[in-house]
């Protein structure tokens, strides 16, 4: 059992928790991911180490609220216990000084984005932040992400805060100013791969982190698999991150809706459970999964 | 009772005066089983174990041989005509007391040993009667007296040796790491199990299927080493959350046991097996038995279920994975196996339950792709159809695909069930440890030692995917040869 130590509610239905896990606050690094269960029956689903801090044994996550597994953990009070945490896994990111980097995070992919721009920027690089959302409610962790940056520039779809209009043209610009030697870009796979046709024409390394749907998180089930360069790469060992040059995005992207019928089920039941058939997020939720 | 005209309490009665010819005349008693029709759509046990008298019957038929050639079968050698006997003579704790002296895990591998190639196989009566058929049905009284025993309260906690103050982590709950944590924790040693998984068992928990192992079983098992002391920490993922020198330099432990198993799944490498609904096996089983996806929406886990299903395979993995896919409501289920139905890997047993329960066989055909929908879902498996060559190294005759044979098999979910390599996350994190081309750690066979001081290995992570029995044979012997590098220092 690992015991929630403080809880955040950072936007409408995005949630900051720390949760006691010593082990993995000492060895985690930039790049990693825990698999959490939150109680008996429950999914495993993987969730990236935002944040830890190894003298009190705790690591951060940050959870976006699109289901039934992150809604419970949504829900979690302080002192309040998620059964398991597993990890750190996937790979670290490799960390250079390559001069000037880009990191562009789409929504809560900041949580991943963070830690590994404050790396880079530990390493030396200059460090160019861009941070998008789709409305200012859902801006989070901007203060973070700003104070790792040497340039940052904060963008909204709907023009509601910062910069109006997509991550991928604030990035444009920024690539026109300066010689930039490495992107790195973490949030949903369609703001991924936008950014991945930005770059591939500039010939620019491109990162980007993968979230598949996972199992076990260790290279045992073959689950989160990807095709990369043309071939099946796990991506909870040999990920999460890849060169988005070669990842075949539109594959990941069927793969994430393999259950959605499925999950719109458990939502639905879970939503009923507790508040009848109506007047419930939960409920909501599961009406627009089951039209989409 | 055709052969034998006596009533059963009757020879009950003689049971100790039997001629041989009197137990060579007496049939092998039948085991009761739940109707295929009832079965393939639930998860409870298929067989359903002998009863009293049809245990003491069938231990009527062992003749005792001097020479023991079906502990000669036996991986770990259990004393099979003394376990008997006592079955025999109505002492079912006896019984129990001498299985358990070699293996720990009787109620697993009475229900999941391939006993007809290994204790059975040796069976005198099998060979007199020229049936193997007709040998004593060895496992099913071991699991008659396991289950006997779980029946009953648990005897008082054994007397715990005197502590030796040596500290042991074993890596992996599977059979391997439970064996060795039974005896080691036996021996006065300090044992640590640490799994990777929420929950211990290792394959028994996550690949063999409720309706052939019980988890119930093994959950028992592991409350059993519990109350001998064993500690067990559920979610540490060696290499990962820990490394091996670090639980050997910073944590304190004296020796390390790897049992991690062979979980590394591997895929047919043809054109579309990116596709949804293409599954491995283990994923599969993991997301049916683990997660008890069978359970969807009562629990968290989904699994894709489709009214038609493809496995590809012919061990006990693809058996089983079959055989689940009907249970979750799959209409037709064919399993695809490139060779003959007498090259299958699979036990006599699961092959016959499969088939009883409906599902079907189509031998000699091999996957040349996997074809989608424009949606990205698997509509069907498309096939060549292949002939036996040439006997290969294994001595088994080559399968050759036949030119311009293709042809489509219709299924929304396909499942790959041809094998898996040992697990590389426990081993890439510590380059001293020396594997080999396939991945296996390479140790000393005789004591399970690795090429790194203090470390030893055992199970499928060593032999490639085998068998539970052997798993268990190679935990014990790490453990006796571990208590001797803890007393003697010596590697
Ligand atoms: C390496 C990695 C790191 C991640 N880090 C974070 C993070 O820091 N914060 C965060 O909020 N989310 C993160 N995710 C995504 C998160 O795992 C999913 O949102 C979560 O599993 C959804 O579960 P659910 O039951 O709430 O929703 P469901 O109802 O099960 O699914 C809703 C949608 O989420 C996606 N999804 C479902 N299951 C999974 C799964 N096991 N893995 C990934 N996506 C899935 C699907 O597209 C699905 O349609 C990460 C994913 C990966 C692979
Ligand atoms: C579906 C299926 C059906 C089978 N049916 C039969 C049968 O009928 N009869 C039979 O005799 N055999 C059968 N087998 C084979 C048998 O189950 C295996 O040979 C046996 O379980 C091997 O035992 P093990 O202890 O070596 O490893 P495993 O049982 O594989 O256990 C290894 C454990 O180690 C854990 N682990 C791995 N890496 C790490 C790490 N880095 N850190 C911590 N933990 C880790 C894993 O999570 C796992 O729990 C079957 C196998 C499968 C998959
Ligand atoms: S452990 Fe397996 S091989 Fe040995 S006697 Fe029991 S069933 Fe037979
Ligand atoms: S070989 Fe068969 S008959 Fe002989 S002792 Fe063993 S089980 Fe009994
Ligand atoms: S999640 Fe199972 S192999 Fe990656």
């Amino acid at each position: 059992m690992n015991a929630v130590r403080n809880r955040r509610q950072l936007a409408d239905n995005i949630v900051q928790l720390e949760v006691e896990a010593p082990r993995i606050a000492r060895r985690r690094k930039p790049g990693q991911f825990v698999i959490v269960r939150v109680r008996d029956g429950g999914e495993r689903i993987p969730l990236t180490i935002a944040d830890a801090d190894a003298s009190v044994g705790t690591i951060t996550l940050v959870v976006q609220v699109v289901g039934k597994t992150t809604g419970l953990l949504a829900e979690l009070d302080v002192g309040e216990a998620i059964a398991d945490v597993a990890g750190p896994l996937g790979r670290p990111t490799h960390i250079e000084n390559v001069g000037t980097v880009a990191a562009v995070a789409g929504g809560i992919g900041v949580a991943p984005l963070f830690p590994i721009a404050q790396a880079l920027k530990e390493a030396g690089n200059r460090v160019l932040g861009v941070l998008g959302a789709r409305s200012a409610s859902l801006v989070v962790w901007e203060d973070r992400l700003r104070s790792v940056s040497d340039r940052f520039i904060v963008t909204t779809d709907d023009g509601s805060y910062g910069r109006p209009g997509r991550v991928t043209e604030a990035l444009s610009d920024l690539l026109m100013e300066e010689k930039v030697g490495q992107v790195v870009a973490i949030g949903p796979p369609i703001m991924m791969k936008a950014v991945a046709e930005l770059t591939r024409p500039l010939g620019i390394p491109t990162l980007v982190s993968l979230n598949p749907i996972m199992v076990d998180g260790t290279g045992m089930c073959g689950g989160c698999r990807g095709l990369v360069g043309g071939q099946n790469r796990f991506v909870c060992v040999d990920g999460p991150e890849f060169d988005g040059h070669q990842v075949d995005f539109d594959n990941m992207m069927a793969r994430l809706s393999a259950y959605r019928e499925y999950e719109a089920v458990s939502l639905q039941a879970a939503a009923a459970h507790r508040f009848g058939e109506e007047g419930c997020r939960l409920a909501e939720e599961a009406r627009r999964a089951r039209e989409q | 009772m055709p052969e034998n005209s006596e009533r059963p309490e009757e020879l009950l009665r003689r049971a100790d005066e039997l001629t041989p010819k009197e137990r060579m005349a007496i049939p092998r008693q039948p085991m009761p089983e739940r109707p295929a029709e009832e079965r393939r759509r639930d998860q409870s046990e298929v067989p359903l174990g002998f009863d009293e008298l049809h245990a003491v019957i069938e231990a009527c038929r062992c003749l005792e041989c001097k020479s023991k050639p079906c502990v000669q079968g036996c991986p770990v050698g259990v004393d099979i005509p003394a376990f008997i006997r006592l079955i025999r003579q109505g002492d079912f704790e006896g019984a129990i007391a001498k299985i358990r002296e070699c293996n720990c895990l009787p109620a697993v591998t009475g229900r999941v040993c391939p006993q007809e190639e290994q204790c059975q196989l040796h069976c005198t009566l099998a060979k007199a009667r020229k049936d193997p058929e007709q040998a004593v049905s060895i496992g099913r009284l071991e699991r008659f007296v396991a289950d006997w025993e779980r029946g009953r309260e648990r005897p008082t906690p054994e007397t715990k040796p005197s502590p030796t103050g040596k500290r042991v982590a074993i890596v992996g709950s599977g059979p391997a790491g439970l064996s060795a944590a039974g005896d080691l924790v036996r021996m006065g040693h300090e044992v640590t199990v640490f799994e990777a998984f929420h929950k211990f068992g290792g394959v028994l928990v996550y690949g063999i299927p409720e309706f052939r192992l019980p988890k119930e079983i093994v959950d028992d098992e592991v409350g059993r080493l519990v109350e001998l002391g064993v500690r067990f920490e559920a979610n540490v993922v060696v290499g990962q959350t820990v490394t091996i020198d670090e639980l050997l330099e910073e944590e304190g432990f004296d020796a390390v046991f790897l049992g991690t198993g062979a979980g590394l799944p591997l895929f047919l490498g043809v054109p579309g097996e990116e596709l949804i609904g293409v599954y491995s096996a283990n994923e599969y089983l993991t997301r049916a038995n683990l997660m008890r996806a069978y359970e969807f929406p009562k629990v968290d886990t989904p699994i894709v279920r489709a009214g038609r299903v493809a496995v590809v395979g012919g061990g006990n993995v693809a058996m089983d994975a079959a055989r689940t896919a009907l249970r979750l409501g799959a209409q037709e289920v064919t399993l695809v196996y490139r060779r003959s139905r007498t090259e299958m890997p699979a036990r006599a047993e699961e092959i016959h339950h499969a088939e009883e329960e409906g599902v079907q066989f189509l031998l000699l055909a091999n996957p040349v792709a996997i074809l989608g929908d424009e949606t990205g879902r698997v509509r069907a498996l498309r096939c060549v159809r292949m002939e036996l060559g040439e006997p290969d190294a294994s001595g088994r005759r080559r399968p050759v695909a036949v030119p311009g044979s293709e042809f489509d098999l219709p299924a929304e979910l396909v499942i790959v069930a041809i094998g898996n390599g040992p697990n590389p996350l426990a081993t890439s994190t510590t380059p001293d440890l020396k594997t080999d081309s396939r991945g296996r750690i390479v140790v000393d066979p005789a004591t399970g030692k690795t090429s790194k001081r203090g470390v030893f290995a055992g199970g499928d992570v060593v032999l490639g995917a085998a068998t539970v029995i052997l798993a268990m044979g190679e935990g014990r012997k790490a453990a006796r040869a571990i208590d001797r590098f803890l007393a003697t220092g010596e590697w």
